[in-house]
């Protein structure tokens, strides 16, 4: 069992992919750090050198960049994978994160978990992307449903939903509710947007 | 949702590439160019190192199963010339293997013509002619320009062209945002022309009007004559519009030994890069031994075409089956 992961590690190693295979989302190393493709174009001048003009993001900044390569040239692949996990607690200094299949368990720092912190809590669930088994990323699941720690009290009757206020909640995220949401509601919350969705009953 | 059998074209843009074909069948009727064809599958392929072909296994023979697929049909015409043929022209598809992306498809249609006696400036005049005909009832072009490969790239980049400063170049590139042509073309000066050319030039040229550059640097020269006063460019164009490149011309090499030289570097070349080796032809070079006629050719890419007359973005969009679908 052992045996066969070091040689599959091996193999990943040594894969690098050629312009023609770049495609959105494939992940290779650039000047040292890991990167996503984002987009590919193929400029040839009829008579000339043909060139990919490449879009990538660098996974471990979020900056975006763009890079010319001539044809064919090549770029080692990143061991990048996305791990479905469970976040279990924070220490302080570390939040602490489990593959639920096996129990594996992995820590990150704050600078790492990032913005997704604000979403994290206890026992949810998520995505930790891990370059050579180490945590690079964390991104929360789409949807989050948290109750509200802090807001004002609302105007009874108003179900419109214009207008809003702010409320706090358990994680620390701030978003804008309709004014009849009361504190100690639980919401549910698209963390690509910091909209709030709708009320959840329990 | 479209399904996978069916056309990514329109009806629209299949009516309008019959109506392209149609119209350019009777330029030429009227100008006495006679229509001809020449084989797709051949024994030989052009030698040049920046176009991959493809090969396919003949069953038949034992001795010769590899054949290619045109990259142009370039050679087989001129050798239609040297027979005596006079001005003809041809529309057919062309193969460039490994070219895909907005502007590619690996199999594509080419018109390609030649005219007997005539020089660069003159063919330049034909291609306007042919182009605003195309183009009328579909989109409004203004007024036709036409500037030197040296004019065109000092007024957009401050270099010379035709002398290579490493320096110059260098501070251009950092300059304008593309560090990374520095490494990239290190000191090929060829390479800094196609990487300049195509990310900061190209996209400029021609705004909704045909424009032409002609006299590009020796070293581009591909099957043009070099220049009777200037040695340091060869009678070569390109015809832009919208930034896009719809085709190329000569005024036609027709020296047999300097054809034979070209062929021997871009065989070198090949090897060079570990590219896959190809034979020069040599049933062209016997027939340009024999004399071809004084003339001017010219190719442009149809579906190229048909993107701008139908205002669509992408290649796919103006063929019914663009490689993914074939």
């Amino acid at each position: 069992m052992i045996k066969f992961y070091i040689v599959c590690h091996l193999e990943d190693k040594m894969a690098s992919y050629s312009t023609n295979e770049f495609k959105s989302g494939l992940k290779v190393m650039l000047d040292n750090d890991p990167c996503a493709i984002i987009e590919n174009e193929f400029v040839k001048p009829g008579k000339g050198q043909a060139f990919n003009r490449v879009k990538i993001r660098n996974l471990k900044t979020g900056r975006v960049i763009e890079r010319t390569f001539k044809s064919g040239d090549s770029l080692e692949s990143a061991d990048v994978v996305d791990v479905a996990m469970q976040y279990l607690y924070s220490d302080g200094a570390f939040r602490h994160f489990m593959v639920p299949d096996t129990y594996e368990q992995y820590q990150c720092d704050e600078k790492t978990v990032g913005d997704a912190s604000k979403w994290l809590k206890d026992q949810d669930s998520c995505t930790v992307t891990l370059w050579n088994d180490s945590p690079l990323l964390v991104t929360p699941a789409n949807f989050v449903e948290l109750s509200i720690v802090e807001t004002d009290p609302g105007v009874r009757g108003d179900t419109s939903g214009g207008g809003g206020k702010p409320a706090t909640l358990e994680t620390g995220a701030v978003v804008r509710v309709p004014l009849f949401v009361q504190l100690g509601e639980v919401i549910k919350v698209d963390t690509r947007t910091g909209e709030y969705i709708s009320r959840v009953k329990e | 949702m479209l399904k996978e059998w069916q056309p990514t074209c329109s009806k629209e843009a299949l009516r309008i590439r019959a109506q392209v074909l149609a119209d350019i069948r009777s330029f030429f009727l009227v100008r006495d160019v006679l229509e001809v064809e020449t084989p797709l599958l051949g024994h030989g392929c052009g030698t040049d190192p920046q176009l991959d072909f493809f090969t396919t296994e003949y069953g038949c023979s034992p001795e010769e199963d590899r054949l290619f697929l045109q990259t142009s049909p370039e050679f087989a015409m001129k050798r239609l010339l040297a027979s005596g043929s006079g001005s003809i022209y041809q529309i057919c598809k062309a193969f460039r293997n490994g070219e895909s992306g907005r502007f590619h498809n690996p199999e594509f249609t080419l018109l390609e013509w030649y005219r007997l006696g005539f020089t660069l400036s003159e063919l330049m005049d034909e291609i306007e002619e042919l182009l605003t005909i195309l183009f009328k009832g579909h989109k409004h072009l203004c007024y036709p320009q036409r500037f030197s490969y040296e004019d065109i790239f000092l007024r957009h980049t401050g270099l010379n062209p035709l002398r290579f400063s490493y320096t110059d170049y260098c501070d251009y590139a950092l300059r304008v945002g593309t560090p990374d042509a520095v490494t990239l073309c290190g000191y090929d000066h060829n390479l800094w022309l196609d990487f300049i050319f195509s990310h900061h030039i190209q996209s400029l040229l021609g705004q909704n009007a045909i424009c032409m550059i002609y006299g590009y640097p020796a070293s581009q020269s591909s099957l043009a004559r070099i220049n009777r006063r200037n040695s340091e460019i060869v009678d070569r164009v390109e015809v832009f519009i919208n930034g896009i490149e719809l085709g190329n011309g000569y005024y036609e090499l027709t020296d047999a030994q300097e054809q034979s030289a070209r062929f021997d570097r871009e065989i070198t070349c090949r090897q060079e890069r570990k590219l896959p080796t190809v034979v020069k032809d040599k049933h062209l070079i016997a027939a340009l031994e024999e004399g071809l006629p004084e003339c001017s050719g010219m190719a442009i890419g149809l579906d190229r075409l048909l993107m701008l007359l139908t205002s669509n973005e992408k290649i796919d969009d103006v063929l019914n089956f663009p490689l993914s679908r074939a």
